[in-house]
């Protein structure tokens, strides 16, 4: 079960990530999840079959990962985790969308697969997105920055747990499935029969656990507010980073800009 | 200080699937005394330091800790003059570095800044970790995650310290370090060990206990002489108190001697 181990490993080294002090880090973390929004909301609302005026919005993601010095290649493995899921999503959609859409010479593209690879570009713009933000802030911080923005308490805190409950349940899978492989004598297991009683076993396990952190924390004083050890005020900085972002989204979005560059090259 | 007492009232607790862990045990550890609480596997050693902080509620019977009495509702005062060590550390830390983990309950008791950055620094020094502050601590060995775990319980500085097999674990040399750390701590300390030289050495008072009862509480000397109260209990004489075997061969063969 190596590659289980791996992404877990790899999932608690983005919060490690957010430990560096580059001119992202230590941003405010409530600009950062606002900046995050805002490019969130311009590229989820464009239209189903845009793909080429997403394509200026990958800047944002290029220009952070430069500028934290974010591994590019360990960010691209992350989303590649996730392209799966979205590829099953999209799926279906060029098989009942056949309506043309473009003709390139004699090749037809169809508005399902235009509308595949928009949703592939969107998700990918995204995924990293809520990826760098957690990758320059920390999970913790971006939590604490939603309440300080207003989100309810009970909500937040409800994050972090589930962050913190999705590590657990990582670790247990791993613990179990390696103890199951040493006794399975290079065999499959006991193939499905195992398996199922090997779930049932592990949520119980993780349940247990994370109800035992959970009560680590409550020792140790938690009673929902977070603490963040990194200080930081919203400053002149923060709002030059909200207002220039922004921005950009927006009139990237409501075309001025993209009309502006294609008038250039035309 | 009668903050500092710690008194249970015929405790009872059972498991939801019907165990019985404890059956009916009362004792009271007065202010600044050094109890180990012993017992062989299963005899309900965990599950009776985890009422001293509310992790376990009683099925029936009491806990007051000074004057109060643990409910829900003091519960969090409670929880600020307990710090508790849990026998496993993989129970005890869930912050993605040893800095972080070690900070969250100073965090949580309104320190910052510098005065923060202090306490965790010295918490982490007297374990002899704090080489490893920037380390995840999934990442320790088995006996680096027992001192960090007690680091997070000393950096809160509690007033009384309860520890689930504090040696459990440890290198002889971080067992000599952890042993002067707790003959340092002059507040109240409770803790269970197999580990019964340390007992030995650190505590005026044993209580043991088996299959859920008190089966003998008193100095800790006189409960070690006792060989048929020990092996009823399923224990042994610490080492120390057992004559090396070796050593005295050595001695009737060596003339002079
Ligand atoms: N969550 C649980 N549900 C049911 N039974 C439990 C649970 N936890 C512990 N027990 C049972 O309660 C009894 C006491 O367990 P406890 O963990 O207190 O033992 P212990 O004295 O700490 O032993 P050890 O020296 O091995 O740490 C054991 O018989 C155990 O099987
Ligand atoms: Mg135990």
């Amino acid at each position: 079960m190596k590659p289980i181990n791996a992404a877990v490993v790899d999932l608690k080294q983005l919060d490690l990530l957010a430990d560096g002090d580059s001119s992202i880090h230590t941003l405010d973390s409530r600009a950062k999840v606002l900046v995050t929004l805002v490019f969130i909301v311009s590229v989820v609302s464009f239209d189903r079959y845009e793909i080429i005026r997403l394509l200026p919005f990958f800047v944002y993601p290029a220009v952070i990962i430069v500028l934290a010095s974010l591994p590019p290649l360990y960010i691209a493995r992350k989303i590649a985790l996730v392209s799966p899921f979205i590829i099953m999503v999209g799926l279906f959609n060029p098989l009942f969308d056949r309506d043309v859409l473009y003709q390139i010479g004699q090749v037809e593209i169809s508005g399902g697969w235009t509308s595949l690879f928009s949703l592939l570009t969107r998700s990918l713009l995204t995924v990293s997105a809520a990826f760098i933000l957690v990758g320059t802030t920390g999970f913790t911080a971006v939590c604490q920055a939603l309440q300080r923005l207003g989100t309810p308490q009970i909500f937040t805190v409800q994050l972090l747990f589930l962050h913190r409950y999705i590590l657990v349940l990582a670790d247990e899978t791993d613990r179990a499935s390696r103890a199951r492989e040493l006794r399975s004598c290079g065999k499959k297991g006991l193939g499905v029969t195992s398996f199922g009683s090997l779930t049932g076993h592990l949520l119980l396990r993780t349940w247990l656990q994370a109800d035992r952190i959970h009560t680590a924390m409550l020792a140790r004083g938690f009673t929902g507010r977070f603490h963040v050890s990194r200080q930081s005020c919203f400053g002149a900085n923060e709002l030059l980073y909200l207002l220039g972002w922004s921005l950009l989204f927006i009139s990237l979005r409501t075309a001025t800009l993209s009309d502006t560059i294609g008038a250039l090259f035309s | 200080m009668s903050h500092h007492i710690v008194e249970a009232r015929n405790l009872q607790h059972i498991y939801p699937d019907g165990t019985i862990a404890i059956k009916d045990v009362s004792f009271r550890i007065t202010h600044g005394e050094s109890v180990a609480i012993i017992g062989a596997n299963g005899a309900g050693k965990s599950t009776l330091l985890q009422h001293l902080n509310g992790c376990l509620y009683p099925t029936s019977g009491q806990i007051r800790i000074g004057d109060t009495l643990l409910t829900k509702s003091t519960l969090p005062d409670i929880r600020r003059t307990v710090g508790m060590v849990f026998q496993y550390p993989d129970d005890q830390l869930f912050m993605p570095t040893v800095f972080e983990d070690v900070a969250f309950g100073p965090l949580n008791q309104g320190l910052s800044g510098s005065d923060l950055e202090e306490r965790v620094t010295e918490a982490l020094t007297r374990v002899g970790a704090e080489h490893l502050r920037i380390k995840p601590p999934y990442h320790l060995s088995g006996g680096e995650k027992k001192r960090v775990a007690i680091a997070t319980v000393l950096a809160m500085s509690p007033d009384i310290l309860v520890m689930d097999e504090p040696t459990s674990g440890l290198d002889p040399f971080s067992r000599r370090q952890l042993m002067a750390l707790l003959l340092e701590f002059k507040h109240t300390k409770i803790f269970t060990s197999h580990d019964l030289d340390m007992v030995l050495d650190l505590c005026q008072r044993t209580i043991i206990l088996h299959n859920g009862m008190i089966m003998a509480d008193g100095p800790t000397d006189e409960i070690f002489k006792n060989d048929t109260l020990l092996a009823a209990c399923r224990l042994e004489k610490p080492l120390s108190m057992q004559g090396c075997p070796l050593c005295s061969a050595d001695c009737a063969t060596k003339p002079g001697n």
